[in-house]
């Protein structure tokens, strides 16, 4: 089994019409993403939601300056990292097909680093 | 002790035809295919040190066996390979056989959706055809160094991301398969149309057609494939009456019938029927229609009695599972021939696609407006198109073609 990390991003649409029945939506279709998963025999090991990226700060920190911090998002696209799950897969086709079930419009899919006892440098 | 050179000419037949045999059943016990590269290699090198002393009477088996028996030589000595991620083999019993379907795993393997095109086609010319990183940088007019890259980041893609190697499921197959299907046509008009003053690069154009009869023989009940090797065989057929003796580009409609290769016309309609026969619930696929456009220029008597009412019927279905505007472009050339067409309607629907990034470049949608326009007698736009079109070919043998267009409009 290999974990990937799936990176979802999507407009940010849902949060401006944000009531208590869109919220419910929303965690239904991610509770559905999350018996689809087990269905497949896949795991999910980790993953949050994360509020809107106008809530983000980010700080730079820079070779023989002070660290810059700034108001917003790393990246402005018109697609904002939302969320992520980490999921413990058979390998890539399984992690895609569980990808394109997956709620939101843009999903990356990486692979995650070993890091554990006995790992070395990845290939 | 036989003829060096005839030995040669053994291994190098070997070589082509069962390079991706050895190497797939290779890589399923390597899992890694540097090793499994290497070994195959090696195995062929052996074969030009032994042969001479009495070639094997199944080459495939022997070098299948080499190239395995290199490979676990090579694991048991080499503990620290052991340690670099192996590639996930679903399967992996039954290791001592040689398995049918090895060539399958490796080719959806390079044509992997998660590879970039480019890549998928580097890969499959690295390790379907066995052809060397220079080759495979010669046949698609790159740098040796880009190839080189090209295929390692490959590979290390299939093995950091966990690519599995195997044969897509039911489910997963027509998309898998259109791609594999796709990086083999690339592979085949890359050796039929090269940039530059040679009009054919025959190396890869001969691969992509035993690449094509490799996947009809390893899925017979596949139609697309069939499709694929019947439009490959139709496009062959013509090659000796692309090129006239001048080394002039001739098109398909000035072309002698004469010099095409009839036993190629002949299996390649074979095919492209097998395949409109064998098509799915939905309908044909979209190679079984290109076959069966290219078999209805074919079956034509001449250029001029194609039925061409029936080509664009063909277009419209084609358009419906490939929505491409090159797709357009070809069916509004198309309906520009059919008798009685209307002229001036087809301008606007070839006017419509000028808007298109995809055709942008490419020279055969203002090539296709120049001929409307001459036909409608508007000679100066006539010209202006012609201009467009020579400026955006990069292969010599169309740009004299072209160029001797637009002078025949000064007449």
């Amino acid at each position: 089994m290999t974990q990937y990390m799936f990176m979802l991003f999507d407009d940010e649409k849902w949060f401006d019409d944000l009531d208590e029945q869109s919220w419910m939506e929303g965690m239904k279709l991610h509770a559905d993403f999350t018996a689809a998963v087990e269905a497949a025999g896949a795991k999910i090991t980790g993953g949050e939601a994360l509020l809107r990226s106008s809530t983000a700060t980010t700080v730079r920190n820079l070779q023989g300056a002070e660290p810059l911090v700034t108001d917003g998002p790393f990246i402005e696209t018109k697609e904002a990292l939302g969320g992520f799950y980490v999921v413990d897969c058979k390998d890539l086709d399984q992690a895609l097909e569980l990808a394109k079930k997956c709620p939101s419009t843009v999903i990356e899919v990486r692979p995650v680093m070993e890091t554990g006892e006995g790992a070395g440098p990845p290939a | 002790m036989a003829d060096a050179r005839e030995v040669a000419r053994l291994v190098d037949e070997a070589h082509r035809e069962h390079w991706a045999r050895v190497l797939a059943a290779t890589v399923r016990l390597t899992r890694d295919l540097d090793l499994a590269e290497d070994c195959t290699q090696d195995a062929f090198v052996q074969a030009l040190r032994t042969w001479p002393d009495g070639a094997p009477e199944k080459p495939a088996a022997w070098l299948t066996t080499v190239a395995r028996r290199f490979a676990l030589d090579r694991l048991r000595r080499e503990t620290n390979l052991r340690r670099k991620l192996p590639m996930l083999i679903e399967e992996p019993g039954d290791d001592d056989e040689d398995q049918p379907a090895d060539p399958l795993r490796l080719v959806f393997t390079c044509c992997h959706p998660a590879l970039a095109r480019e890549s998928q086609v580097a890969l499959t010319l690295r390790l379907m055809c066995g052809l060397t990183t220079r080759e495979v940088a010669g046949g698609l007019l790159i740098s040796e160094s880009t190839a080189a890259a090209r295929i390692t980041r490959a590979k290390k893609k299939i093995t950091a991301a966990r690519i599995p190697y195997r044969i897509p499921s039911d489910a997963e197959l027509p998309d898998r398969l259109d791609a594999v299907l796709t990086v083999v046509h690339l592979v085949y008009t890359a050796g039929h149309v090269a940039a530059g003053k040679d009009l054919t690069r025959a190396v890869l154009t001969g691969r992509a057609l035993e690449l094509a009869r490799t996947l009809v023989r390893l899925m017979p009940r596949e139609p697309e494939p069939q499709a694929l090797l019947g439009l490959l065989l139709l496009t062959q057929a013509r090659r000796d009456a692309r090129v006239s003796d001048d080394g002039e580009l001739v098109l398909l409609a000035d072309q002698n019938r004469a010099r095409w290769d009839l036993r190629l016309v002949h299996e390649g309609l074979a095919r492209a029927t097998q395949a409109l026969q064998a098509a799915g619930p939905d309908g044909p696929g979209r190679f079984t229609l290109q076959a069966a456009i290219a078999g209805l220029h074919v079956t034509a008597p001449t250029w001029e009695a194609t039925d061409w009412a029936k080509v664009v019927t063909m277009y419209d279905a084609l358009l419906v599972r490939w929505p491409t505007p090159i797709v357009a472009l070809n069916r509004a050339a198309a309906h520009s021939l059919v008798p009685g067409a209307d002229l001036n309607r087809v301008l606007s629907e070839l006017d419509e696609l000028g808007g298109e990034p995809a055709l942008a470049s490419y020279s055969y949608l203002p090539a296709t407006r120049a001929d409307v326009l001459s036909r409608l007698g508007r000679a100066a736009e006539a010209t202006a198109a012609y201009d467009e079109a020579i400026a955006l070919t990069s292969n010599e043998t169309e740009r004299r073609f072209l160029n001797r267009r637009r002078a025949s409009l000064q007449v």
